[in-house]
């Protein structure tokens, strides 16, 4: 064993991160105490920017492993870092204006956000059940203490603490089904446990039975992970609960994350057992959608009817997995992409509209929007519409490529119903916009009445133009990309071609 | 296939033959005169029935946090050092960098005064 062997240049985006977030921890208790969190906040943009690079630069060279094939770097893995390490700058700077409002802006927020990224790159490029499970714990764990950073107030913690346990039981059902795998297969690397099982179903060796339990503590974890129903419980009370600078950091990257375990361990490990996780798959995909939408409507709380409207859009992404052919997973991956941008966007939103005292968290406190800020009424306006997959949007055109892909596989039934439940999905996003653009605005303005209350003077409620810029480019992109809307299809088509097992 | 969980189905028997053997040797040998003090429950450094609403200092539980790091970083040296001259510049250099890294969380919580009991 030598260092050349490890060949760790492939890791290089992870190495980086990871130092960096060292540095950053240390830079957090020198200096100027005053000064301390802006600049771990401005390094931290800095070290998530120079990682996407470091995975953009060779974004189509041939396929890379590190570590003893125990890590694996193909242009699936670069693209979804990429994603993640962008998402994330972004909901950082969404989050900034917010945390300092409420006294979470200081430079430990942003070292665990940092690792949490880590943990999601690694979760990118794993090959490996082990290394799997390090880039999950190390997210999770991170995200866990995010979500109670706001630790004075009791939602925080009590999201926190929901989290935190079903998070465990989740993770330890999928070292269960790990484990059983392990024993089937007798590898814990994906490439060969995908083999072992192909060559086991030639020959009949294995009983079925037996490895569909394996499959179904598998896929009950990453139910839970995604947030899936019936596995969607924690969901609500994750999004409403934690601070929204942290919601906004959690509905995009982790989500690209949780997609990327999917496809290593379903696609890239268990793909000889499709009869057996495929209606598994349809199964959670529907419930999802049918529960997420239908309980949407019932909400008053914009973060947690976006909290339910995150479990109707992970159950759409999953419908393109549950297809079981390359088409399916292009689409599941230009989906999920797509709904990061999207979601991101939403409590981006939510972010430039809280201030001080003032969460702008319900559904009320967007009345008459339009007349206070039509600036972001209108771009909440362009986020409603992609969410509910209308066609001006690029969100219909993700919603199409998941549902061409289920036809493709014939399960024509599976894909009616899918339109059938985006329709009633529809409805909750359109009050949205019924809310800003035709209600009339409350007596005084929340947002001022919150104000005065307080003695934080004028200088310090206004929201960066930086960050407004940024917001509006992320929403702008939603009608922005559309003249490249080919482009980007194939370009997920080809990274699912060259998808490494 | 079966024979080869033998080995722990003998060390179960064992482990319980154990732990059977040394509390009934002690039961039946050892002098027997219980008062009150003696059959309460052990709890260490606190009463063991009273309010669980009570305050307690958060310092033994950052103190006992921090002990388990370094005592972790015992764990592993200890096995390090005994195959160093087998593993050679990388089993070397591969414990540095996990080194770097406590070392990292040890200035990291030094700086934030953890260490400080006062």
């Amino acid at each position: 064993m030598n260092f050349a062997s490890l060949n760790a240049a492939a890791a290089r985006a992870e190495i980086f991160l990871a130092v960096a977030a060292c540095a950053i921890l240390l830079l957090g208790v020198y200096g100027d105490q005053a000064r301390r969190a802006a600049r771990c906040y401005g390094l931290s943009l800095v070290a998530l920017v120079i990682a996407a690079l470091l995975n953009g630069l060779d974004f189509s060279a041939a396929n890379g492993s590190a570590f003893n094939h125990m890590f694996i770097a193909d242009p699936m893995a670069k693209l979804l870092k990429i994603a993640i390490c962008v998402l994330s700058a972004a909901a950082f700077v969404y989050g900034r204006q917010y945390n300092r409002h409420r006294g979470i802006f200081e430079s430990e927020y942003y070292v665990l956000g940092l690792f949490a990224v880590t943990g999601m790159l690694v979760m990118a490029s794993a090959n490996h059940l082990l290394t799997l499970y390090l880039g999950l714990e190390l997210m999770s764990l991170c995200l866990y203490a995010m979500i109670a950073y706001y630790r004075d107030d009791r939602l925080a913690t009590e999201a926190a603490m929901k989290y935190f346990v079903l998070g465990a039981l989740a993770s330890s059902m999928l070292l269960y089904g790990m484990s059983l795998l392990y024993g089937f297969t007798g590898s814990l690397q994906l490439s060969v446990i995908s083999s072992v099982l192909t060559a086991d179903a030639a020959t009949a060796a294995q009983p079925q039975a037996a490895i569909a339990l394996a499959v179904v503590f598998i896929v009950v974890a990453l139910a839970f992970k995604l947030g899936v129903a019936p596995f969607h419980m924690w969901v609500p009370d994750v999004y409403h609960g934690a601070p929204t600078s942290t919601t906004a950091f959690l509905s995009a990257a982790p989500k690209i994350a949780a997609f990327a375990i999917t496809m290593r361990l379903i696609v890239g490990g268990l793909n000889a057992l499709p009869d057996i996780w495929q209606q598994m798959l349809i199964l959670l995909a529907l419930l999802s959608v049918a529960i997420g939408n239908i309980i949407a409507i019932a909400q008053r709380n914009l973060k947690r009817m976006l909290a339910y409207s995150t479990v109707a859009h992970m159950g759409f992404f999953l419908f393109g997995i549950a297809s079981g052919n390359a088409p399916g997973y292009s689409a599941a991956l230009f989906y999920v992409l797509i709904y990061a941008l999207m979601g991101l966007g939403a409590f981006g939103v939510i972010l430039m509209l809280a201030r001080p005292e003032y969460e702008a968290d319900q559904l009320a406190d967007l009345k008459g929007l339009s007349k206070r800020n039509p600036w972001l009424a209108f771009l909440l306006l362009l986020l409603m519409l992609s969410m509910a997959g209308l066609p001006p949007t690029v969100g219909f055109f993700a919603k199409l490529a998941v549902i061409h892909a289920l036809v493709q596989s014939g399960l024509l039934w599976v894909a009616v119903l899918a339109v059938l439940l985006a329709v009633i999905g529809a409805f909750y996003y359109l009050r949205v916009i019924k809310l800003v653009y035709f209600d009339q605005p409350p007596s005084a303005d929340p947002a001022t009445a919150a104000q005065t209350t307080t003695t934080i003077t004028e200088g310090d409620i206004a929201v960066s133009p930086a960050a407004i810029l940024l917001l509006s480019c992320n929403v702008l992109a939603i009608i922005a990309l559309l003249p490249w809307i080919h482009y980007l299809i194939a370009i997920c088509n080809e990274v699912i071609r060259r998808f490494a097992v | 296939m079966l024979a080869n969980y033998f080995p722990i189905l003998l060390f179960i028997v064992v482990g319980l033959g154990v732990g059977a053997v040394a509390v009934s040797v002690g039961k039946v040998l050892a002098p027997h005169k219980p008062y009150d003090d003696k059959l309460a429950p052990y709890e260490c450094g606190f009463e063991a029935f009273e309010d669980s609403r009570m305050k307690f200092d958060v310092r033994y539980y950052l103190v006992a946090i921090l002990f388990i790091i370094f005592d972790l970083e015992i764990a592993f040296l200890f096995p390090w050092a005994i195959v160093l001259d087998e593993i050679g510049a990388f089993g070397f250099w591969a414990m540095m960098g996990f080194l770097a890294v406590l070392v990292v969380g040890f200035i990291y919580e030094w700086k934030k005064g953890a260490l400080e009991w006062e």
